[in-house]
């Protein structure tokens, strides 16, 4: 079977759309709250949806989801109950899911059965923020056994390092946004044309601009120059506010941004 | 596994992409410098003049009779400039700032020597300077607070997670990712990604180097063992890396059990560690079945770390250093001991090394040398053991 993650951006493609990405904490508030939020992202006009698992020490988020890990830790949420959620979430939907994690939790839990796992409960990709491309021999071998994508990370200071990684990630390329941490921004002042101008020749999987995209407006003009848009803090904001009661919100912010994406 | 400084398998440099060219910066900087004459001149200098380098050698005579079994000597890092060892590594650092024309310093600290050293030499070099302190050890070392502001640094408190020495390093990363052009990150420890450990140990490695000649010159003789605590590792490091070649003298680290390692507070990664990646580093820490990395407790904020620099985890996997875990009580019966014994103070965090020398040293010959590194002193502690004794001390 092809990868989700690439067979979605093949469709869009040749649909002319751009991807939405988005982003939730997994247990936060619950494990519950968060299946139904991944459903109704999909159902409001998500493409892919990133799971987070909660790591103790996010040292590449903001406030935002530095909080929301906590909070889903508080009443311990892990990884097999992540890995369970997502293989009920199967039965219901067939959209690319990937989990953003940290290095040490897929480590701990052992690399090979972590692969393992995310094949069998059909997870397509994972991003690990905390392993560069100089440390990918860590999960090259099982991702590509498995079929699962490793999505590789670009930042403003990446430079004559976009090219390499470029030729590594696969599924989709993350473009972070700006300098710092995960979090909503007013303003990204980075100069994609320039950061993402080694990436005009040549055949490069799709990417995506995330970390600080806050409103519809902000995602269509970072989806400009690229393949799509990731939201992250923007819809852990309003969990944090609603908890349990977040769905209906979330979509509703989900659709106003796929709208402006479509616009 | 890339090979980039690595200590058998551990090490690494497992950071955001945001930070790596930052690193990459800073390998090129200090392989550039290391070895440059002028730099290793400037850096002499200023051990020599600014930081009271070398630092004594010490024989403990009234302590060596009272334990009965080998020579006692204290290797004296607490009469360093600032009180403590971390002055060599902060030296080395910002002089390499200074040639990378950074302007502003960032650390992170946990009992806050680090962060003391690094505000002294920032205040020394004319560069701003931002302490990340978890706002626990804020509360436990008010006075190295204090300290740190009259330097002119600019302390900021972290309530993220156990609000301790990770917590503090965490934030660090962040503000580094935030502010990579301008800023210099000056880690305290042998960890973190490359090339910390290795350029942090380098730094560090002229206390075994002093060591050994000292004693060579009183004694004629290498020591038996080397004895030094460790929370990241790095006085630890400094002091045994020299001797490390020397397989017949025995490399000793004390970290902290805190209330025992039978309870879930304490410190102690090498005894009760599992591998992992954390703070840019594969090495030993204490983290539960699924990665979280554990709160850990020492009544020493400069050892209450849930990991250890990956030279110090290669060294213990191969043998070549054992690591005693030190209990509070332990530590602060050794930190009254030494006060009352050979009236010098230790820190609490060097307490621990004094507590794993004395488990030895009756049990050695007497024409054995035992050699502890005192790495701080202990004025900053003073209220603390107070505390823990159930003494009220009146502050006003």
């Amino acid at each position: 079977m092809k990868n989700r993650i690439d067979a979605c951006f093949e469709a869009l493609k040749a649909e002319g759309r751009k991807a939405l990405v988005t982003f939730v904490t997994a247990g936060d508030p619950d494990l519950a709250t968060t299946e139904n939020l991944v459903t109704e992202m999909f159902d409001s006009g998500a493409d892919l949806v990133e799971i987070g698992v909660p790591f103790s020490d996010p040292i590449a988020e903001g406030g935002t989801i530095q909080r929301a890990s906590l909070r889903a830790l508080k009443h311990k949420t892990n990884l097999d109950q992540i890995f369970e959620m997502v293989s009920r979430l199967r039965d219901t939907t067939d959209k690319p899911i990937l989990l953003m994690m940290y290095i040490n939790t897929v480590f701990r839990y052992g690399t090979e059965k972590f692969f393992d796992n995310c094949k069998k409960v059909q997870i397509d990709g994972v991003i690990i923020p905390d392993m560069p491309f100089e440390e990918r021999d860590e999960v090259k071998e099982y991702a590509e056994k498995t079929g699962v994508r490793s999505i590789y990370l670009v930042a403003p200071t990446s430079k004559e390092r976009v090219k390499m990684i470029a030729e590594e990630s696969k599924g989709f390329l993350y473009i972070v946004s700006s300098l710092g941490v995960t979090g909503t921004r007013s303003e990204i002042s980075t100069d994609f044309d320039e950061l993402l101008a080694p990436l005009k020749e040549g055949n490069y999987c799709p990417a995506c601009i995330g970390f600080g995209i806050s409103n519809g407006e902000q995602a269509k003009k970072m989806a400009s120059y690229c393949d799509g848009c990731i939201i992250g803090s923007a819809i852990v904001n309003i969990v944090e506010k609603y908890g349990k009661d977040s769905i209906q919100p979330v979509g509703e912010f989900v659709k106003s941004v796929r709208e402006a994406l479509d616009s | 596994m890339s090979k980039i400084g690595r200590f058998g398998d551990f090490g690494g440099q497992y950071i955001p992409e945001t930070v790596m060219t930052a690193v990459h910066e800073l390998e090129a900087a200090y392989d550039k410098y290391k070895d440059d004459p002028q730099f290793k001149a400037e850096l002499a200098e200023l051990y020599r003049d600014y930081a009271n380098r070398p630092s004594m050698l010490y024989y403990a005579e009234k302590m060596t009779k009272d334990l009965g079994g080998a020579k006692v000597y204290i290797k004296r890092e607490d009469l360093n400039h600032t009180g403590a060892h971390k002055i060599n590594n902060v030296l080395g650092q910002l002089l390499l700032a200074k040639k990378m024309g950074k302007k502003r310093i960032i650390a992170e600290t946990g009992a806050g020597q680090h962060g003391v050293a690094t505000a002294t030499v920032c205040a020394l070099m004319g560069l701003e300077c931002e302490v990340y302190m978890g706002s626990t050890d804020m509360e436990r070392q008010s006075l190295n607070v204090y300290r740190m502001n009259l330097l002119g640094a600019k302390v900021t408190g972290v309530n993220s997670g156990t609000a301790t020495l990770k917590d503090a390093i965490n934030e660090a990363f962040r503000d580094w990712c935030s502010n990579i052009d301008t800023t210099f990150y000056c880690i305290g420890s042998v960890m973190g990604p490359h090339p910390y450990p290795t350029m942090v140990r380098d730094f560090q490695k002229i206390i075994g180097e002093e060591i050994k000649a000292q004693l060579m010159e009183r004694e004629g003789k290498l020591p038996d063992a080397v004895v030094a605590c460790v929370g990241g590792g790095s006085n630890a490091m400094g002091a045994f890396y020299d001797f490390i070649e020397n397989k017949e003298v025995r490399l000793i680290g004390a970290e902290a059990a805190g209330r025992g390692i039978d309870t879930p507070d304490h410190a102690a990664t090498v005894a009760m560690g599992d591998l992992g990646i954390f703070h840019g580093m594969k090495s030993l820490f204490l983290q539960n079945e699924y990665g979280q990395i554990d709160e850990v407790y020492s009544i020493s904020a400069g050892l209450d770390y849930p990991g250890i620099g990956p030279e110090h985890a290669y060294l213990h996997s191969i043998g070549r250093a054992d690591y005693y875990s030190i209990t509070d009580e332990e530590a602060v019966n050794a930190f009254e001991y030494l006060s009352k014994t050979e009236g010098i103070i230790p820190a609490i965090e060097s307490a621990h090394a004094v507590a794993a020398a004395m488990r030895m040293i009756p049990e050695m010959d007497k024409d054995q040398i035992v050699v502890i590194n005192l790495s701080g002193r202990g004025d900053k502690d003073v209220y603390s053991i107070a505390r823990y004794r159930g003494v009220e001390l009146d502050e006003k």
